[in-house]
């Protein structure tokens, strides 16, 4: 069974091009780059182009990316620093959607004498900019918002949110996993001061992603014990990793308009025909502006674990805000922050495409997902007027 | 990825009973929408009313939850009404070759609604459509997210020898949505515990130094270990010299300020159920 990959939310595949890219630096190039001996030099040298290249694709200088393990580390690194650079101001702004490793940490914050303001959404997961205006006031440290939704896809006008930010003089970070790569990222007519990327949501391995600082931001590093990355981020490098990040975001800056092209037309092509083909279906956030390659849609009285099984058999690989695939036992945080219905809630599936995904791969799930569907539903003691419609 | 046996995925690919029965003798309804998952269970019986001909499930939940319902419709075929409320929800998962621990919730919800069932067909006429919580222990409301008493709790902790807060959760899921209910779970859990020692008295008459030390084991092992893992703690036994038995505090129990207290408590628990003369001395380890 080929699988049929639509969780590119979750992770994406490694590129062949990426790979062989970093291929020599495991067993032949393995010199550290920090080394005085050509050996390590000559992987130094591919180190700068990776950062030059990372640089390019956002619109920054190389000189403001730091390379960090993950989008996670990224986010704790850009907020504590924020953190340490004021330490008189105790109020930190992030939203009710954000990444859990923004929202656990900033939870964390106000359990030590932070106070932490969680900017709501509407039902269709837009941000209420009005409450941001209220909310920040000169003791803001940091303003914390994400480019784009994981679960839905949607985008906030964070062009809007920075210049707000700005004028209160905290600092404006924002989660940009989703986003790059998917749309157009510009830091060169930014209002952002630290971004947070992930290697393997851009066909680069696990384990590399980067901060960005822009230049002339005040930044304390979370990790120190090494000259590594100016001092910023200490630990000698993923050398291997960099480099693939690199490549990831060079083919990155090559696909963008296929995303917006092609993927888009498939994804707006999936949840058409699911739409039409399924009664009691909704997409989360579908008013909203949304990434090109996110659908969220919440099947009425159906539960979003069992959907999901019964795709996998079918090799069918998505994922869902159902609580009872994480273990715990409420929808995600997102769709009860956009308060989607609780008929719903717990019956909603997110297909995330990439430039891999083929028209063919959309036809299976087409084919197959209303009748999963409607076998969840015949079980279901619950909506059963609805098998009539179907 | 949940790790469901092969038996869990054959009954949610292919699950026996599913539908309703027009002329069920008895019906019983668990869960609801909102909480996630939920269960309608119909028994016919035999023209004597005595066993159970027929069962069918409708079923809104998860993998686990479909598995769990076609295996208890399985299991009740057959039976009389008190054989059936024999079945427990260790049975159910069991039957299925085991469940993840955050999905036994699943079984008890089975084992639950067949209760129900039983009780209104008994009680009087089968109820019709009704989505809330069904549950007939009588008790305070104590997870208000899920609408659980502290009766149908205590006996979930009981059978299934449930040691901490977390543990609930996955069986019950009381305390999984707010979390408000944690710390009164913790006390019905110590409860529990009370009451079963009451029970079952352990403290023999006269002991041999090999049998003393075999029973301070025993004992810190079932007795006191698990109370402290409750509260995210734990204790290793370092040594045993004569009556002196020497301790050492793990986890939450480690550093903690109340540690003189809970070495207190091991020896009184000790001195209950293996010898009067025991002390316990807390040493680094």
């Amino acid at each position: 069974m080929k699988e049929i990959y639509l969780d590119n939310n979750a992770t994406t595949r490694v590129d062949d091009a990426v790979f062989e890219e970093m291929r020599p630096y495991f067993c032949e190039l393995y010199g550290n780059p920090s080394s005085m001996h050509y050996f390590g030099g000559q992987v130094q040298k591919k180190v700068d182009e990776a950062r030059q290249r990372v640089a390019a694709l956002i619109g920054a200088h190389p000189e403001e990316i730091i390379f960090t393990a993950c989008g996670t580390e990224s986010d704790n690194a850009a907020i504590r620093s924020a953190l340490e650079v004021f330490p008189n101001k105790r109020h930190v702004i992030t939203t009710r959607v954000e990444h859990p490793a923004v929202l656990t940490l900033c939870r964390g914050l106000s359990k030590h004498g932070y106070r932490v303001t969680e900017l709501n959404v509407d039902g269709e997961g837009r941000l209420d900019i009005d409450e941001l205006r209220s909310a920040i006031d000169e003791n803001t440290a940091i303003v914390s918002v994400m480019y784009a939704n994981n679960e839905t896809g949607v985008i906030f006008p964070i062009e809007e949110i920075g210049s707000i930010v700005k004028e209160k003089g905290a600092l404006f970070h924002t989660d940009a996993v989703q986003a790059v790569g998917k749309i157009p990222l510009n830091m060169a007519e930014s209002t952002i001061d630290m971004l947070s990327l992930s290697g393997h949501k851009l066909h680069a391995p696990k384990g590399i992603g980067i901060l960005y600082v822009r230049k002339g931001i005040p930044f304390r590093p979370l990790l120190v014990g090494g000259h590594q990355e100016k001092s910023r981020r200490a630990g000698t490098e993923n050398t291997a990793s960099i480099i693939a990040l690199g490549k990831a975001c060079e083919i990155a800056g090559d696909h963008l308009v296929d995303e917006n092209t092609r993927v888009k037309a498939m994804r707006d092509r999936l949840e058409r025909e699911l739409l039409r083909l399924i009664p009691a279906a909704r997409i989360n956030g579908g008013q909203a502006e949304r990434l090109p390659n996110t659908l969220s849609i919440a099947f009425e009285f159906v539960e979003g674990e069992l959907i999901l099984l019964y795709l996998s058999e079918l090799g069918i690989c998505a994922s869902s805000g159902s609580a009872c695939t994480s273990g715990s036992l409420e929808p995600s945080h997102v769709l009860r922050a956009m308060g989607v219905p609780f008929t719903c809630a717990h019956g909603s599936i997110r297909f995330s495409l990439s430039r891999f995904t083929t028209d063919e791969e959309i036809d299976t799930v087409i084919r197959e997902l209303p009748q999963i569907i409607r076998r969840g539903r015949e079980m279901s003691p619950f909506g059963r007027e609805i098998l009539q419609q179907s | 990825m949940w790790d469901y046996t092969d038996k869990v995925k054959e009954h949610f690919m292919n699950p026996r009973n599913v539908g309703d029965i027009a002329d069920a003798d008895a019906v019983g309804e668990v869960g609801s929408l909102a909480c996630g998952d939920a269960l309608k269970l119909f028994i016919k019986l035999d023209e004597k009313k005595e066993r159970i001909v027929d069962a069918k499930f409708q079923t809104f939940g998860c993998g686990s939850a479909i598995a769990s319902s076609s295996a208890l419709t399985e299991m009740v075929k057959g039976k009389t009404l008190d054989e059936a409320l024999q079945i427990t929800n260790q049975e159910i998962a069991e039957y299925l070759g085991g469940l993840p621990e955050e999905k036994m919730h699943c079984s008890v919800m089975g084992q639950e609604a067949l209760e129900v069932a039983i009780a209104k067909y008994r009680g009087g006429p089968v109820p019709t459509h009704d989505h809330g919580h069904e549950h007939e222990q009588e008790g305070e409301i104590v997870c208000k997210c899920f609408g659980l008493t502290d009766g149908f709790l205590k006996k979930v902790i009981a059978q299934n020898r449930l040691h901490t807060a977390e543990q609930v959760t996955h069986f019950t899921k009381a305390g999984g949505a707010c979390g408000g209910c944690i710390p009164k779970i913790r006390e019905l859990i110590a409860e529990v515990l009370g009451e079963q020692q009451k029970l079952e008295p352990k403290r023999p008459e006269r002991l041999t130094n090999l049998r003393k030390m075999q029973l301070i084991q025993e004992v810190l092992e079932n007795e006191v270990r698990p109370q402290l893992w409750a509260d995210g703690g734990d204790l290793e036994l370092i040594d045993i010299a004569g009556n002196n038995v020497q301790i050492a505090f793990r986890k939450a129990c480690a550093g903690c300020a109340s540690s003189g207290y809970t070495a207190r408590f091991v020896e009184q628990k000790l001195r209950e159920l293996v010898a009067d003369d025991i002390t316990v001395e807390e040493v680094q380890g």
